[in-house]
């Protein structure tokens, strides 16, 4: 009895010298978080969580309401379903998205193939020029497309020279405008992960495919590509994430004009929150454009999970 | 042992910073009582108020060394200016003493809690018998609350180049007595110059903004048998055959190519361009305009225009068949007003009949292309001297017509500017963009508050 009391006394001891031991620790990992966890919670999901309360009512920056600000349930998502300009916005948004995540992955991996084995001198000049494009700031590369595209810009010079009529890129084509300048900002991003995940790819594969006679093409199809199916889920998850915010690009651009031809979520969330001072309406905008995100960031999980079951 | 010290001070470091991020995030220092701070536009051609406020700080900190005007000069167009006024409106620690105020946010704002009454601050100030009836009803409230005092008016109508109209055989002075004759000197022009020459500018489509909604749309809309809001019924008027005629004049201009290409119409900065660059630069003939365009070519301009008083000239816009009155005006008008959160609002009272005073009111008046609204600056020789075309806008002060001051206005506004697009888009004939306007505006103010026109 004596020798088990004394055994069960120690493991007590014990568990307590345990636990305290994990307080300690606990203490000495949560204490120095508490700054960045404090700083989250106040300015991540504080703002989401106003974002939330705010589409709830009808929060105004001006008016009446803005006095008196009340509960109003679903009145907005109501609205929402309702509106013509947000429908069409979405369908926009989801156009600009496909347009710029295809054209930024197709150029991004073309460019990294294409930098992939070459020479150290080749790689770095291109990769700075490519990379150039992605440190600008988003409000200069929008005002270098507008210089591009406008009527007396770049670009009708160059059709010029091949007797093409001047005219306004962003006022005739405006979506595919805004799209390219996306697509020419974004591709420094995917090159950049392209080249990352190419370089993991064992040579020693590829060496033994071409020995069983496979062509560069063959080798790139079928055992270059399935290797990299993981960076690009993570890839397109990623720049899917970025592209689907962008508001600086096409307000300096086109501030979603002409009409309304490309406006897209990010820029309705502004005209009817800030322009039209409708908080309540703007944030409901933002929450749907939430969804939008979430929706394509579904797929690519699945995607990826369904890569690592086989 | 030996880490402990240095733990604590990681610690005590830590909470401090914790501590001060905290106060950050909390209310923020109180506000100085002697700092009168002042919002207001600077935007493009519109400098006027910028070197009337200057001007303000530095006499008004001369006389009254302890205080401290502190000028906010907000760099953005009207709407974005308005916002950023009401973003600074919603914290009591931000918001501006004294606000430069287009006069038909009033309502909005002062149903919003942002502004403060002025009605015992304006009945004890000797100027204030100086003010005319229209200045008073500009500024007061739907219940009869003075929230301001305003800075001056202007109105509405076309601007011409004598020598482009003279050369394609029009007679001067220009004096068209119906749409019609507007839309025959545009085809003349056209004619005798090609594609050199813009005939007619009318401002319209959304990248315009409030331009198009009231110096293109109701200035034509003004010269039918219609209205946007029916006063006696308190509704708002959704489809009439004013709205549509309207329309038509705006399609017939693009149409016929009286106008700029769309693509150069729908630019957010057409109005800075036309008037520093396409008047001057002899690219534009006539245009739908105010008074205020002369900032562009005088002295302390941009680019100035010495010359522009022997090729510019101002003449009314007139009615669809001339009828009514003959001539249609709209008019807006800024004010200065108080934030209700002023920290010492005698001081800012101050400040503000300061810059509203007979002198300041003559600069402004002059410089911001104003119609004044105090009858001891109307008469001052040396803005009759300065202004030279004051009395030709002075005729229209009679006819013209306000702004319905409702806080569903902007959004009305933008609904005629979507209007106005898909016209001069060719997108919808000018009676399905009125149809979509009914629909809009219906959506907007409620079924129970829209009538039909004529």
């Amino acid at each position: 009895m004596a020798v088990t009391t004394t055994r069960d006394d120690r493991t007590t001891r014990k568990a307590e010298a345990h636990r305290g031991r994990r307080w300690a620790l606990s203490a000495r990992w949560v204490l120095p978080m508490g700054p960045a966890l404090f700083l989250l919670l106040a300015f991540f999901a504080g703002p989401i969580l106003w974002t939330v309360w705010a589409s709830l009512t009808n929060a105004a920056l001006t008016g009446a309401q803005a006095a008196q600000t009340e509960f109003v349930g679903f009145a907005n998502f109501e609205r929402l379903l309702a509106d013509t300009r947000f429908r069409e916005a979405t369908l926009l948004t989801v156009l600009f998205l496909v347009g710029c995540v295809f054209g930024q992955t197709v150029l991004g991996l073309t460019l990294a193939l294409l930098m992939h084995d070459r020479h150290g001198a080749v790689r770095a000049t291109v990769g700075a020029i490519v990379v150039g494009a992605w440190v600008v700031p988003e409000v200069v590369a929008g005002f270098v497309w507008y210089a591009f595209l406008e009527r007396e810009g770049g670009f009708n010079s160059v059709l010029g020279f091949f007797g093409a009529e001047p005219q306004n890129w962003l006022f005739t084509a405006p979506l595919l405008a805004v799209v390219s300048a996306n697509v020419w900002k974004g591709t420094a991003f995917s090159m950049m992960t392209y080249s990352a995940g190419l370089s993991e790819v064992p040579d020693d594969l590829k060496e033994a495919a071409r020995v069983d006679g496979a062509s560069s093409f063959q080798v790139l199809v079928h055992v270059v590509l399935p290797l990299l199916r993981r960076t690009l889920a993570t890839t397109l998850l990623l720049i899917t994430l970025q592209t689907v915010q962008v508001f600086t690009l096409i307000f300096v651009m086109t501030s979603g004009g002409p009409g309304a031809r490309s406006t897209t979520l990010p820029l309705l969330m502004y005209q009817e929150a800030l322009r039209m001072g409708d908080l309540g309406y703007g944030t409901a905008i933002a929450l749907a454009l939430l969804v939008v995100a979430g929706l394509f960031s579904v797929v690519y999980v699945w995607m990826l999970s369904r890569e690592e079951q086989r | 042992m030996r880490g402990t010290p240095r733990k604590t001070t990681r610690a005590a470091a830590a909470a401090a910073l914790l501590a001060l991020i905290a106060a950050g995030c909390s209310s923020g220092e109180a506000r100085d009582a002697d700092t009168v701070r002042i919002a207001y536009q600077k935007f493009g051609t519109f400098i006027a108020m910028d070197s009337l406020m200057r001007k303000v700080k530095e006499e008004f900190e001369a006389d009254n060394p302890d205080v401290t005007v502190e000028l906010n000069a907000i760099e953005a167009q009207a709407e974005d200016y308005q916002t950023q006024v009401n973003l600074m409106n919603g914290s009591a620690s931000e918001a501006p003493d004294l606000i430069y105020q287009d006069t038909f946010t009033i309502n909005q704002d002062a149903d919003a809690g942002y502004l403060m009454p002025l009605d015992d601050h304006f009945d004890a100030w000797e100027d204030a018998e100086r003010f005319n009836e229209q200045e008073a009803e500009a500024v007061t409230s739907l219940d009869g609350t003075r929230y301001g005092v305003m800075l001056g008016t202007d109105v509405r109508g076309l601007w011409y180049r004598t020598d482009f109209l003279e050369q394609a055989g029009v007679e001067l002075p220009w004096e068209p007595a119906t749409w019609d004759e507007v839309l025959d000197t545009a085809r003349a022009v056209r004619e005798e110059f090609g594609d050199e020459v813009v005939p007619l500018n009318v401002y319209s489509g959304t990248p315009a903004g409030e331009a198009a909604s009231l110096q293109g749309f109701q200035m034509l809309l003004r010269g039918t048998d219609d209205s946007l809001f029916d006063e006696s019924s308190e509704q708002w008027v959704s489809s009439s055959t004013g709205f549509t005629e309207s329309l038509e004049f705006v399609r017939t201009v693009f149409d016929e190519d009286l106008t700029l290409a769309p693509q150069d119409a729908l630019d957010a900065n057409i109005g800075t361009v036309n008037n520093e660059e396409r008047f001057p630069g002899g690219e534009m003939a006539i245009s739908l305009e105010g008074p205020w365009a002369t900032q562009s070519w005088i002295e302390d301009a941009n680019r100035p225009w010495p010359e522009w008083e022997d090729h510019m000239e101002f003449t009314p816009m007139p009615t669809r068949d001339g009828q009514g009155a003959g001539v249609s005006s709209m008019s807006g008008g800024w004010a200065l007003s108080m934030g209700a959160h002023a920290t010492d609002p005698d001081l800012a009272w101050r400040v503000m009949t300061h810059a509203l005073n007979q002198e300041n009111a003559v600069k402004f008046a002059v410089e911001g292309g104003q119609i004044p609204v105090r009858s001891d600056v109307a008469e001052d020789p040396g803005f009759l001297e300065a202004a030279p075309k004051a009395e030709r806008f002075a005729e229209l002060v009679d006819v013209t017509g306000f702004r319905p001051a409702y806080s569903e206005y902007p959004r009305v506004s933008l609904a005629i500017q979507e209007a106005m697009e898909v016209v001069m888009l060719g997108e919808a004939t000018p009676e399905e963009a009125a149809e979509l306007y009914a629909r809009e505006l219906e959506s907007i103010v409620g079924p129970d508050n829209v009538t039909d026109g004529s």
